[in-house]
């Protein structure tokens, strides 16, 4: 059994380095195959009918007309007559024909006959929500008592709209049945290993049976773990027309039914005593996801104030329900909380930072990470440079403002497993089924492997986003790289250990006295005993070396818990209410990084992501016919490249965090951006916009000028 | 989507031949495609004119004038030194269009014929979006929508680039049918539709929009101000562009021109005539751009686009003139 941990700093080769991912040059070429780009020989195109109503009852359905149609190979009813609708876009029938046009032409040819009921589908104003449904209080201490006492109470309201996931690539498969009984699935997938068994379930045949492909996909954020309705209606039309079949959601869909994180509103109360510590908070939040409503957001968020009462309501909707959206509830408790405190501070008189440091204990078991990082970032974006008391931003109609905001999460990695072979002829494989979200995991386990084996990222082949490879867990929760490099690195150790047992004896030595750098094996003390990577396989001669690895498993490799802050920089227009980035600073820790680039962008790609929701991004349900007004990418607002700003990115790396192990990063670095955002601008103008996403009629309203008539 | 029959005349008398009143003109397409694919526009025949080359180019007349093939794309209308020295603010404007893509392929005549990009208009409610008697704009989310010329059952916004800065410049816009050729105010082009079955502008069924021409713009300071909410390709939410005469240090004639606050682009004489015999100034632009919004009605949720027509106007008064805004 060899010892199961990561190299010391200075014998790591690969890890902690900047590497380009492996697969950049497919996807900047387009060679990449997502799912949307498979086209089999043969291939149907199915597109399905979706209810206009925000709730309706199916009278009748007539597809006989669809059915006659030239070029119509397949049709299912989704949902039979009788059946009760609760949002608009939701599906009835699926047409699968010769091209997407007979498709899209043979929906038009079915007749569906509603009863359309009452719906409601914007919970801002709680009191006019049909349904509420509240949770029981919590409180903890004393809240009338700190209230009572307090110097300083600051009271608001807040609120996070609805918004989607918005994956560039929408969901949707290709299905093809090898046969009766066995399915082969081109997914669009956060979850290659489990959708065998989705599938198989939805189908009713043996989970053994199904294959899930998943090469490359374009954006999932949580909202693709499922096989989903219209996965197994497509492998149904599939199995009718016995010919492959592509479903891939249409772009109203994606942006409507696809995916949605709840929205999230709140009247929160703040206390501090005369020195400006925090003392009591009591709140009262709502939000929707849906017909199902949506749990409470953990609020406060990170702090643990000590006397605090929290009341929940969850609100049912016709809208199309929600899914997890990259940290779930984190983003909308954390801009609901540090929108708060920062109010508190303001109340106080104090600069936010030293308010934040001041009360830093109450952050808990990670605090002195918080302190480090925000003392880092304040360096980073010239905080007491910049800052300044509200209302006190100079002279002019441009306002520049600072806010910030910390986070957690956990991310410790999930089940994997591996196979790793090396080959004689020097080649080294592994085999795992898990995907590669575009957040560089095939990049992340060819770096495990070659700093093991002494050689490159480039030497190692990686083979993932197939069911046939050894399961591994789905990518959600920060938990794929956590999984997926512990067991890599296992699975490689064990290896190693049988390559090196092998070869001790050409080297007359003993196996622990070996070492590997550079593609060499070499005897630790005498140099002059080496056998390159090549010589040292090809005496393998016509075997090879597998080893399987697993997490979790034996030693310490990943761990949970990480902290982060970010700051913005903000300028507001306060004649148009215009809000801009001028740079947005991240300070995140997440263990031992195992490629310092990967890491960098998925921080990157978290602020502007963080960005998009906290300026643009917003479901739009009209509320008249309860409908969605902007299922499409113009009226579905994501900024570009000019609407970012500068983006610094520090991770935090080396003793007190290496050791750790692995630790996930997908989601703690899109949770601050709201908050730190509409933090800056209040900081800026002066009140405070109680709105995300901080669009100009919102930011003009708070100023007094405009907004609703 | 519906079959339909495709015509690729070379020249305007045969694209004339082949124009019905089931047909529809096919220039860059960026929009047309969208309504086709959305089944918002489903036509017999389309009838493409990008092969016609008498649509094409831009010329500068004897007499100072300038005319724009219908075809000009928007990148040519960027790269254009006759444009970029005689009329900044129609190149300002094409910038304004935020996608290579469309700039690439869009048209001068495209862009002024694009359809409202209403939301309910393009989720299939019609252009006034009635519903049941009532307007779904009116009652429902119409934070995009107009705060002048609105008292009818149109509430969209007119989405043109570029004709608020050739309006502003009095530019006229050639019309070719099967009974001969007019000219037409680019301002008398557009007009607000009092049901469903007009249209947003004046082009009748088998006519071509063939060149803008721009009058001599000498001597005139132009500028245009786009209020955005994305830096990234979007629709501003109002812009405006002026055109300003000056005799000394003193306006003699000022054309004031918003866009996207009603269903046409929207001549302000309001305030036009309040810079004129004014000098320009911080207090004059701004007394501009209160004049421009004098009768402006706020729906439910679009009040703000009254202050950003208000800072629009003042800010493009005061590029024109060079003062900072």
């Amino acid at each position: 059994m060899p010892e199961y941990n990561w190299p010391e700093a200075e014998k790591r080769s690969r890890i902690g380095n900047r590497k380009t991912r492996l697969d950049g040059p497919v996807k900047v070429t387009g060679k990449a195959e997502y799912t949307y780009d498979v086209k089999l020989y043969g291939m149907l195109y199915a597109k399905m009918l979706t209810c206009p109503h925000a709730h309706a009852k199916i009278v009748s359905i007539d597809i006989s007309q669809a059915e006659a149609m030239e070029g119509v190979k397949a049709i299912r009813m989704i949902q039979e007559p009788g059946a009760e609708i609760q949002w608009a876009d939701d599906e009835i029938v699926a047409v699968a024909a010769e091209t997407e046009d007979i498709a899209r032409d043979a929906l038009k040819a079915i007749k569906v006959e509603y009863e359309v009921l009452d719906h409601f589908v914007d919970d801002e104003n709680k009191d006019a929500a049909p349904v509420v449904n509240p949770a029981q209080e919590e409180v903890t201490g004393d809240p009338d008592a700190a209230f009572a006492n307090a110097a300083f109470v600051s009271e608001g309201f807040y609120g996070a709209r609805v918004i989607a996931h918005a994956c560039l690539e929408s969901h949707g498969d290709v299905a093809v049945w090898d046969d009766d009984e066995h399915l082969t699935v081109f997914a669009s997938t956060q979850a290659v290993s489990s959708l065998p068994g989705q599938f198989a379930d939805g189908l009713g045949i043996p989970a053994a049976n199904v294959r899930v492909i998943c090469q490359h996909v374009g954006g999932g954020f949580g909202s693709k773990f499922s096989a989903d309705r219209w996965g197994i209606e497509c492998a149904r039309l599939a199995k009718i027309a016995g010919r492959p079949v592509k479903l891939m959601l249409e772009r109203d869909a994606e942006i409507h039914v696809a995916g949605g994180r709840p929205s999230s509103y709140a009247k929160i109360k703040t206390a501090a005593d005369k020195d400006g510590n925090i003392v009591g908070w009591a709140s009262e939040s709502w939000g929707t996801g849906g017909p199902a409503g949506t749990g409470s957001p953990p609020v406060p968020y990170v702090w643990q104030i000590p006397n605090r009462r929290h009341q929940h309501s969850s609100i049912p909707t016709n809208i199309g329900p929600s899914r997890a959206w990259r940290a779930p509830n984190h983003p909308q408790a954390c801009f609901l909380t540090m929108s708060a405190l920062e109010d508190l501070a303001a109340k106080v008189g104090m600069d936010p930072l030293d308010f934040v440091l001041k009360n830093i204990a109450l952050t808990g078991t990670r605090s002195q990470n918080y302190a480090d990082e925000l003392k880092i970032g304040a360096d980073l974006i010239g905080w007491k440079h910049h800052w300044h008391p509200r209302g006190q931003a100079g002279d002019g109609p441009v306002k520049r403002g600072l806010g910030l905001a910390l986070h957690t999460w956990g991310g410790r990695g999930h089940q994997s497993n591996c196979e790793l072979v090396i080959h004689a002829d020097s080649s080294v494989e592994i085999k795992l089924g898990s995907q590669d979200l575009g957040t560089g995991t095939r990049t992340v386990i060819a770096l495990v492997v070659a700093d093991t084996f002494g050689l490159t990222a480039d030497d190692i082949t990686v083979r993932i986003g197939d069911s046939r490879y050894p399961a591994s867990g789905a990518s959600g929760g920060s938990t794929t790289v956590g999984g997926v490099s512990s067991a890599a690195r296992r699975a490689s150790l064990v290896a190693l250990e049988q390559l090196l047992g092998r070869i001790a004896p050409e080297l007359e030595a003993k196996p622990e006295d070996l070492e590997v750098i550079n593609s060499t094996i070499r005897v630790k003390g005498d140099h002059s005993k080496s056998l390159s990577w090549k010589e040292a396989t090809a005496l393998l001669g016509v075997s090879t070396i597998t080893a399987t690895g697993q997490h979790p498993g034996p030693g310490r490799l990943d761990d949970s818990g990480v902290a982060g802050i970010q700051m913005a920089d903000v300028s507001v227009d306060t004649e148009t209410g215009v809000v801009s980035i001028n740079k947005m600073v991240a300070v995140q820790d997440c263990g031992l990084i195992i490629d310092l680039m990967t890491a960098e962008s998925q921080v990157h790609g978290a602020l502007i992501m963080g960005i998009a929701y906290s300026l643009a991004e917003e479901r739009v349900m009209d509320p008249v016919t309860g409908t969605l007004l902007n299922g499409d990418m113009e009226f579905y607002k994501l900024p570009g490249i000019g609407d970012v700003g500068e983006l610094v990115v520090h991770m935090m790396t080396g003793p007190g965090y290496d050791e750790r192990g692995v630790i996930g990063l997908g989601e703690p670095p899109v949770v601050s951006p709201g908050a730190a955002i509409s933090n800056a601008v209040a900081n800026a103008i002066g009140v405070r916009v109680p709105y995300l996403p901080l669009t100009p009629d919102r930011v003009l309203e708070a100023l007094g000028k405009g907004g609703a008539a | 989507m519906n079959s339909f029959e495709y015509a690729s005349p070379r020249t305007i008398a045969g694209a004339l031949e082949v124009l019905d009143n089931d047909s529809v003109i096919l220039a860059g397409g960026t929009d047309l495609l969208s309504l086709m694919k959305e089944g918002l526009v489903a036509p017999k025949r389309v009838v493409n004119i990008k092969e016609i080359d008498e649509l094409k180019g831009i010329n500068v007349g004897e007499d100072g004038s300038v005319t724009i093939g219908a075809l000009v794309t928007l990148e040519e209308v960027l790269e254009s030194p006759d444009l970029a020295e005689l009329c900044p603010s129609v190149v300002e404007a094409a910038a304004g269009v935020r996608s290579p893509q469309i700039q690439s392929v869009g048209t001068v005549a495209g862009d002024l014929c694009q359809r409202p990009r209403c939301w309910y208009y393009r989720n299939g409610f019609g252009l006034t979006a009635m519903k049941d008697g009532k307007s779904l704009a009116r009652d429902g989310d119409n934070r995009y929508h107009a705060i002048l010329g609105n008292d009818g059952a149109a509430l969209f916004v007119n989405p043109s680039s570029l004709a608020p800065a050739l309006i502003a410049l009095d530019a006229k816009i050639s019309i070719v049918g099967k009974s001969g050729s007019r000219e037409v105010a680019l301002a008398d082009f557009f007009q607000t539709p009092s049901s469903d079955q007009e249209k947003e502008y004046k082009l009748e069924a088998g006519e071509i929009l063939t060149a803008i021409t721009i009058p001599s713009p000498a001597g005139k300071k132009v500028a245009t101000y786009e209020i955005r909410e994305k830096q990234a390709l979007d629709w501003p939410l109002t812009a405006a562009a002026v055109a300003i005469e000056m005799n000394g240090d003193q306006v003699s004639a000022a054309k004031v021109v918003l866009g996207h606050v009603a269903p046409v682009p929207w001549v302000s004489a309001e305030a036009g005539a309040a810079l004129a015999g004014k000098q320009v100034t911080a207090e004059s632009a701004a007394a501009a751009g209160d004049a421009a919004v004098k009768s402006a009605k706020a729906l439910s949720k679009n009040g703000f686009k009254i202050q950003l027509a208000r800072v629009a106007v003042k800010r493009a008064v005061l590029r024109a003139a060079g003062m900072e805004v």
